[in-house]
């Protein structure tokens, strides 16, 4: 269960990016996040893997605070959060098997397992031909599936998709979406924050609204709106 | 666990140094250079060490006698100068030698040699050339002749003269050079060396700022500190170990070529013998710096990147 309590974010310039947020996401749920740029939905994601400090307010994952954690407990939260961003991310100098390779050794898994579990993960999302090419030889879509495999491989409890579809056509937004879904019938918890009114209303799951820091609607079955 | 996590970060260090050839090739480049400034100043303060050695090997004092001193007394005032710390030798000239000497020297000069002739006896006093430790010294030595010690027993100074007195000018200024010339290496070759190390850590930084967006991917999959920052030091060391390879090749040619033309110029010291009798320190040298230049300036410049 992730729980955000009370949390507020104001940066030195006394910008607010998240005024007094309280929010509880349970195990296996899928929760999409919309709302205007700037409405502070990336800002409330970094709380949760300890990118960011919240100035007032706590956030726990499962029964620990996360802004509580030293280093090496940080390192293991962030094993458990499968994170996939808008502009994929990929580290370009190693090939796709190397870039998902490379979460499963930073995580202490053995040879044999890495040597199993990437192109088994690489089957799941379609792209078991490409695993000798490098980011820049696939498509956008391609390295997004890419970005999800690696976010996959170390069977995280949560998935976190920050505008994944926001560099894609719609027939990839499509794909993408679909895997998403996939995933959450797995048992992950997946959190998708997103502009695109067609993902939300085709998804018919919870919806929560934000704008200038606030939770201003939290709908368990929404429609796109703002 | 440890041995696996120590096997996958020098695998993806020398896979990084690999894929990134042409930046690998600069940097091992500036790392070359940074290590032939370093090797010059070694060597550049092996040839003032040198010249300054043979000049202080120059500097004498002479302490003459008086032509009645005894030759046991004389040798009393040796034995007691050699006890002394400062001194580091002490020649002794007897009268005959000192006579034999004066002959050959103006062996030309008829003139001489009949109004040596026309004396009886031989008008030189023995002598002691005292060379000091340090330059410095010359004055406490002339000090210690013209004390106690150097008195016959009828209570009248055996010693003619000493000539640090007439000397005392030049010595004074010999030992002030000397001194300078030590600071003034000193510091020029610090100054050489701090500059180069920026140049080489410079060149670092920029490679790891390139890598700087991986870093933070790195991170965000929960890969320790030790682990990102583990590769970047790998290819750092491999730089500084290429780097001071390449150098090493190069002084050879290079020292060479300096040994043959300016042997006579520096006193006596051949570059190249120099560089060949001290490889193994030198290169000792050049490789523990570039590692550790090549290391540090690693840790140092991707630590600002880790801090997510």
């Amino acid at each position: 269960m992730i729980f955000f309590d009370r949390v507020s974010k104001v940066y030195p310039d006394s910008f607010v990016a998240l005024q007094n947020i309280t929010l509880t996401i349970e195990p296996k749920e899928f929760v999409s996040i919309v709302g205007q740029s700037g409405a502070g939905k990336t800002t409330l994601l970094k709380m949760l893997l300890a990118e960011e400090r919240p100035s007032e307010g706590k956030v726990f994952f499962g029964s620990n605070d996360v802004h509580r954690l030293n280093k090496s407990e940080i390192n293991d939260l962030r094993r458990k959060i499968g994170m996939v961003f808008q502009d994929y991310r990929l580290i370009s100098g190693k090939t796709i098997y190397e870039n998902i390779a490379f979460t499963m050794e930073a995580s202490g898994r053995t040879d044999e397992e890495i040597e199993k579990d990437v192109p088994h993960v690489l089957e799941l999302v379609d792209l078991a031909s490409k695993v000798w090419n490098f980011p820049h030889e696939l498509s956008g879509g391609e390295r997004q599936r890419v970005a999800i495999a690696r976010a996959l491989v170390n069977q995280p409890d949560v998935l976190i998709a920050d505008e994944p579809t926001g560099n894609l056509d719609p027939v990839n937004t499509y794909d993408i979406v679909q895997i998403l879904k996939k995933i959450n019938d797995f048992g992950t918890t997946v959190i998708l924050t997103t502009h695109n009114k067609g993902i939300i209303d085709a998804l018919d799951k919870r919806v929560i609204v934000m704008e200038k820091g606030k939770i201003i609607r939290d709908d368990k079955k929404g429609k796109y709106f703002i | 666990m440890i041995w696996t996590n120590f096997k996958r970060i020098v695998k993806i260090g020398f896979m990084n140094f690999w894929r990134n050839a042409t930046v690998s090739l600069a940097s091992v480049f500036m790392m070359t250079v940074t290590l032939i400034v370093t090797g010059f100043v070694i060597l550049g303060g092996a040839v003032l060490d040198n010249s300054l050695n043979v000049l202080k090997d120059k500097i004498d004092v002479t302490a003459t006698f008086i032509t009645s001193a005894s030759e046991e007394d004389i040798l009393k005032i040796k034995a007691s100068l050699e006890n002394l710390n400062e001194v580091s030798l002490v020649t002794y000239t007897s009268r005959e030698e000192a006579l034999e000497t004066f002959k050959e020297r103006h062996a030309n000069d008829q003139s001489i040699l009949t109004a040596l002739n026309e004396l009886n006896e031989n008008p030189l006093g023995a002598s002691l050339d005292i060379k000091a430790q340090d330059p410095s010294q010359y004055k406490g030595i002339a000090e210690f002749l013209e004390g106690s010690s150097a008195l016959s027993s009828g209570g009248v100074s055996i010693i003619d003269h000493v000539n640090y007195y007439q000397n005392k000018v030049a010595i004074d200024k010999l030992g002030d050079i000397i001194k300078s010339a030590d600071k003034l290496g000193l510091a020029v070759a610090m100054a050489f060396i701090l500059l180069s190390i920026l140049i080489a850590f410079n060149t670092i930084r920029l490679t790891i700022y390139i890598a700087k967006e991986e870093i933070s991917v790195m991170r965000l999959v929960g890969a320790s500190t030790t682990y990102i920052q583990g590769p970047f030091v790998i290819v750092g060391v491999m730089y500084g170990l290429l780097g001071a390879i390449l150098a090493l090749i190069i002084f050879l040619p290079i020292t060479y070529w300096i040994g043959n033309t300016t042997e006579n110029f520096f006193i006596g010291l051949n570059l190249f013998t120099y560089y060949l009798q001290n490889f193994l320190s030198i290169a000792g040298i050049l490789l523990l710096s570039g590692v550790m230049v090549g290391a540090i300036s690693s840790l140092w410049a991707s630590r600002r990147y880790l801090r997510i």
